[in-house]
C-alpha cells in the first residue's frame, strides 16, 4: 500500500518554490517515496494533503511516549520484524505492579522497593521503567489516594489500571506526569478516551485477541492516536500468535490499527515462572511487559534478555583500543590484556575494580570481537597483541616485565613470549577469577 | 478465525529425527526422542505444524567436574558416580541424558576409549531415556574414543558428537556403521552450519541423521547471536533450504553456570540480590529465549531450570484459538 512518487505529487501545491530543500515538487516527492523526506518539511502542504499523506508515509509503528522528563519511556516506532533484518530501536518497558489495597508505611515501602529496581550490570544502567498502580480495592477514592501517595515518590513513569470511575477520579489529579491509561474497552472506551484526550495522556486500548482489537483501535483512533495496545492476555501462546500478526500487518501491509505499540500482562503467578514467561513478549514485539515480580535477583536476567534482543546486531558494542587506568595505579601494578568489545572490556574492568587491586587494561583493537571470536578471526594472536602493547608504551610506566592474557587464549604464549621477550602470564579464563588470581599475585598490593 | 491475520506460505519444515532404540528397534531404550516436524517460526500455531514439545537433556559427566555450588548442592551425593548421577536426572524429569566424557582428556585423567565406552554402557544399563555422547573436545582423543563408544552402544541409536568442520569423519563414519545419530556443531556462521551439513550428507549420511548446535552462548554473553542465527537458520529451512532444516540443539548449562551473574556471590554483589535465585533463572533464561530462536533440544543442569523451562513451553505448546 505504499504510495509511488507520483500520488504523492498530485498532492502536492506543484509550485516548485524550494522551500523544502527540493529543486522541484516532484523531487520531493520521490524523496518522500523513498522514505528520505516527510512532509513537515513542505511549509505549503494543505491540510487534506496532510491528512492523507501522513496517513499513507507514516511509520508503520507509531512512537507513543509515556511519562515526563527524566521519566519518560518512548515505546514503538519499530520497523522489522526481525532484529537481523536491522535493530529494534526502543525496549520493551517493564511495568511494576502495585495494588491499590496497600497503604500507608506498606505503600511507601513497596513503592521504595520498586524504586530501588535499578542496577549496573557491563557497564550500563539498567532499570525498571515504570509503576503500574491497579485497582484491585474496587474503590475509586481509594485508587485515586494511591495513584497520588505512588505518584509522589515514584522515580518511573506511572500506568494507571482502573475501571472508568477510578481512571476518572485519578488522572486528572496525576496528569502532569503523563500516566498511561489502562483501558478502554468495548463496553466504556467512548468515556476513557475522552478522559484520556482532556488529560492529554496515552490510552491503552484492550480487546479480545485481533478482529476485537481492530475493530476498537479503528474507533478510537477517530478521536484520538495515542494508543497502546492490549491483546488482553489469556495464554502465552495465544498472545504471541496476536503479537506477531497484529506487527506482521502493521510491518508488511501497513495495517493502521495495528500500527502502535502493545502491552502484554504476565500471567503466571510465581515471580521465577513470570520472568522466564516475559521472555517470549520482549523477543515478540511487546513495548511494555506488566508484572508483579518485583526481586533484583528476577528481573536482572530478564533485564539482560532486553537488552541483548535490542543490541544493534550491525555493530558490535566496542570500546576505545586503549590502555586503561583502573585505581591509583602505579609501577608495580598489573598489566592485563583483552579485547576490546564491550561485553569483554567490561567483565574485565569490572573484576580488577572488584579485586581492589589497581591496574592497567590494555583493550587490543579486534573490531569489537571476544576473546576467542577475535583469536579464531586471527585479530587476537601474538603478533597484533605485541604491536598494541609496544605502541602504547605500556611497559615504559611500570616496573616489570609481565602481561596477563586471558586463560582462553593460553595456546598464544609460547608465540607472544618468543616476539616481544615479556613474561606472558597466563591469567583465569573467566574474569571472574581475576580477584582471587590478583590476591594470590599481587598481596602486596592490596588496599 | 479472525480475519485480520497474515499467514506466511513456508515450502519447508525442520526434519524430524529420533533419539533412542526400543528393544524392537534394536536399542534397550524404554522410551524413545522425537524431535522437529515444525513447519512455522516457533509456535506460531495459527500458521504451520508443531507437532512436537522441546525436550531437556540433562548433563552429566564422568568425572566429578567440581560444578557451581548451587549444582553441588544438588549432586554432592551422585557427582562421582554417572550411573546414580544420570537416575538423579531422570527423576528430575530429564528427557534425555547427556554425557560429557571429559574424564577422557589428556590433562584430566586421560581415560582410554574402552573406559569411556563401559561409563556410556552403565549408564544405558541404569535409565531408560535416550543418551547423548559427546567427546573432551580434545580432537585427537575424541576422534579415538567416539569410535569405540558408538561400537559399544551399537543400535542405541545415541546422539553423538561433536562433528565440526575439520573434524566431522571419524565421528560421522562412526555413527553410520553403528546406527546413531551425529551432533554437529558450528560456530554461528550460517554458512559454516549449512557447508557442514552438507559435508555430512557427502559421506552418505542423510539430513535425518543429523541435530545442530549452531554455537550457544549464554544470556547477556552474545546470546542475541545465536537467536538471530537460529531464527535465520528457521527461516531458510522454511523456505526450503534442507542442509538447514535440522532440528537444534543448544548447551545451555555450560554456557549459562559460567556467566559472572550465575558466579557473583550477594555478598560481592548486594544489588544483584540472591545469587541462587539468580543463577538458575541465569539457566532457565537463557533457554527460553533461544527456544524462542527456534531450538529443540536444551541441555540443562538444575532441575529447577529444567522444571521453569518445561512449564514454559508447555504453556507455548497450548494451541489457541485466534
Ligand atoms: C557471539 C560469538 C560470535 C559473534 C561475535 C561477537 C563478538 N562481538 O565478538 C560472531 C557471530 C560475529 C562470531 C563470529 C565468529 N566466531 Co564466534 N562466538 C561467539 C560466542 C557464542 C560468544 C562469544 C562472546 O561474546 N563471549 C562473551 C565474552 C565476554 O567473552 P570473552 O571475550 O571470552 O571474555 C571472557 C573471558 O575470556 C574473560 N576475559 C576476557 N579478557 C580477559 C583478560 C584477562 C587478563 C583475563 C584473566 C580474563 C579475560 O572474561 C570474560 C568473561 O568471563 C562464542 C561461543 C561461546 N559460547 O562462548 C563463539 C566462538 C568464540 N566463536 C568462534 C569462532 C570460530 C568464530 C568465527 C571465526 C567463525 C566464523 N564464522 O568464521 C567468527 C569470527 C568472526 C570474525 N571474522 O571476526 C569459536 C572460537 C573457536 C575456538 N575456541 O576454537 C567459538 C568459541 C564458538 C565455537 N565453539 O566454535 N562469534
Ligand atoms: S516546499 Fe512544497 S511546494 Fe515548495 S517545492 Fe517543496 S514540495 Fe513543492
Amino acid at each position: 500500500m505504499a504510495l509511488t512518487g507520483l500520488d504523492i505529487f498530485k498532492q502536492l501545491p506543484k509550485t516548485n518554490c524550494k522551500d523544502c530543500g527540493s529543486p522541484t515538487c516532484l523531487a520531493f516527492a520521490m524523496a518522500m517515496a523513498n522514505g528520505k523526506a516527510s512532509l513537515d518539511m513542505c511549509p505549503h502542504a494543505t491540510e487534506a494533503a496532510k491528512e492523507t499523506l501522513g496517513a499513507a508515509t507514516a511509520p508503520p509503528v507509531k512512537t507513543v511516549k509515556v511519562g515526563v522528563g527524566e521519566q519518560e519511556v518512548v515505546l514503538g516506532d519499530e520497523t522489522v520484524l526481525f532484529r537481523h533484518d536491522k535493530t529494534f530501536y526502543h525496549p520493551t518497558a517493564l511495568a511494576i505492579q502495585i495494588s491499590d489495597k496497600l497503604s500507608g508505611a506498606e505503600l511507601d515501602a513497596k513503592i521504595e522497593k520498586v524504586n530501588a529496581l535499578v542496577m549496573d550490570r557491563v557497564g550500563q544502567r539498567i532499570a525498571v521503567d515504570m509503576i503500574a498502580i491497579t485497582n484491585c480495592s474496587g474503590d475509586a477514592a481509594t485508587f485515586k489516594a494511591a495513584v497520588e501517595a505512588v505518584a509522589a515518590k515514584a522515580n518511573f513513569a506511572l500506568l494507571l489500571v482502573a475501571d472508568v470511575a477510578g481512571l476518572e477520579a485519578a488522572v486528572p489529579a496525576v496528569a502532569a506526569k503523563k500516566p498511561l491509561i489502562h483501558a478502554a474497552t468495548a463496553e466504556n472506551w467512548e468515556k476513557v478516551v475522552a478522559l484520556a484526550k482532556a488529560n492529554n495522556c496515552p490510552v491503552v486500548v484492550k480487546g479480545n485477541g485481533l478482529d476485537d482489537v481492530a475493530a476498537l483501535v479503528e474507533k478510537v483512533a477517530k478521536e484520538y492516536k495515542e494508543i497502546v495496545i492490549d491483546f488482553g492476555n489469556t495464554a502465552p501462546a495465544k498472545t504471541l500468535g496476536d503479537m506477531v500478526n497484529a506487527r506482521r500487518l502493521a510491518i508488511k501491509k501497513k495495517f493502521r490499527p495495528f500500527g502502535y505499540p502493545m502491552l502484554a500482562c504476565a500471567l503466571a503467578a510465581d515471580p521465577k515462572e513470570e520472568v522466564v514467561e516475559a521472555v517470549t513478549y520482549v523477543a515478540k514485539y511487546a513495548s511494555i511487559v506488566c508484572l508483579k515480580a518485583d526481586e533484583k535477583h528476577h528481573l536482572l536476567p530478564l533485564m539482560a534478555w532486553r537488552m541483548n534482543i535490542y543490541t544493534d546486531p550491525q555493530k558490535p558494542m566496542a570500546v576505545e583500543a586503549k590502555v586503561y587506568e583502573i585505581g591509583d595505579v602505579g609501577p608495580d601494578c598489573p598489566v592485563y590484556v583483552c579485547t576490546n568489545f564491550a561485553l569483554t572490556y567490561f567483565a574485565v574492568e569490572g573484576e580488577v575494580v572488584g579485586s581492589k587491586i589497581p591496574g592497567y587494561i590494555v583493550a587490543v583493537d579486534t573490531d569489537g570481537a571476544s576473546v576467542l571470536t577475535a583469536w579464531a578471526a586471527g585479530k587476537f594472536v601474538a603478533e597484533p597483541i605485541y604491536e598494541t602493547i609496544k605502541a602504547c608504551g605500556i611497559m615504559d610506566k611500570v616496573n616489570h616485565n609481565n602481561i596477563v592474557i586471558p586463560g582462553y587464549v593460553a595456546i598464544i604464549t609460547g608465540k607472544l613470549k618468543e616476539i616481544s621477550g615479556l613474561d606472558v602470564i597466563v591469567g583465569p579464563q573467566e574474569a571472574v577469577g581475576i580477584p582471587a588470581f590478583a590476591k594470590a599475585r599481587y598481596p602486596q598490593l592490596m588496599k | 478465525m479472525a480475519t485480520n491475520m497474515l499467514k506466511e506460505r513456508y515450502s519447508g519444515k525442520i526434519n524430524t529425527v529420533t533419539i533412542g532404540a526400543t528393544k524392537e528397534q534394536g536399542g534397550t531404550r524404554t522410551s524413545t526422542v522425537t524431535v522437529g516436524g515444525d513447519s512455522t517460526m516457533p509456535f506460531l500455531h495459527f500458521e504451520g505444524e508443531m507437532p512436537l514439545k522441546p525436550v531437556v537433556a540433562m548433563e552429566i559427566q564422568d568425572i566429578n567436574p567440581e560444578w557451581h555450588p548451587v549444582l553441588n548442592e544438588v549432586y554432592a551425593d551422585v557427582i562421582n558416580d554417572p550411573v546414580a548421577w544420570a537416575k538423579k536426572c531422570v527423576e528430575f524429569g530429564a528427557d534425555l541424558i547427556y554425557i560429557k566424557l571429559a574424564g577422557a582428556h589428556p590433562d584430566s585423567g586421560n581415560k582410554s576409549p574402552e573406559e569411556c565406552a563401559k561409563v556410556v554402557k552403565d549408564v544405558l544399563a541404569a535409565v531408560g531415556v535416550p543418551v547423548i555422547v559427546v567427546g573432551c573436545g580434545e580432537e585427537e582423543k575424541d576422534n579415538a574414543v567416539l569410535p569405540v563408544v558408538a561400537e559399544a552402544a551399537t543400535g542405541e541409536n545415541l546422539l553423538i558428537g561433536l562433528a565440526k568442520q575439520d573434524n566431522y569423519k571419524s565421528v560421522t563414519a562412526a555413527a553410520m556403521v553403528h546406527k546413531h545419530k551425529v551432533l554437529a556443531q558450528s560456530p554461528l556462521d550460517i554458512n559454516i552450519c549449512k557447508q557442514l551439513n552438507i559435508l555430512i550428507s557427502e559421506l552418505g549420511f542423510g539430513p535425518e541423521n543429523v541435530i545442530i548446535d549452531p554455537s550457544t552462548a549464554a544470556l547477556g554473553y552474545g546470546i542475541e547471536y545465536t537467536y538471530s542465527i537460529l531464527e535465520r537458520g528457521r527461516l531458510g529451512a522454511l523456505q526450503g533450504d534442507k542442509m538447514l532444516s535440522q532440528p537444534v540443539i543448544c548447551q545451555v548449562g555450560y554456557e549459562a553456570w559460567r556467566a559472572k551473574e550465575a558466579n557473583a556471590t550477594e555478598e560481592d554483589f548486594p544489588n544483584w540480590g540472591n545469587q541462587a535465585e539468580r543463577a538458575i533463572l541465569w539457566e532457565a533464561m537463557t533457554a527460553a529465549g533461544l527456544l524462542q530462536g527456534g531450538a529443540h533440544i536444551m541441555v540443562l543442569r538444575h532441575p529447577e531450570a529444567v522444571r521453569l523451562f518445561k512449564a514454559n513451553a508447555e504453556a507455548l505448546m497450548v494451541k489457541p484459538e485466534i
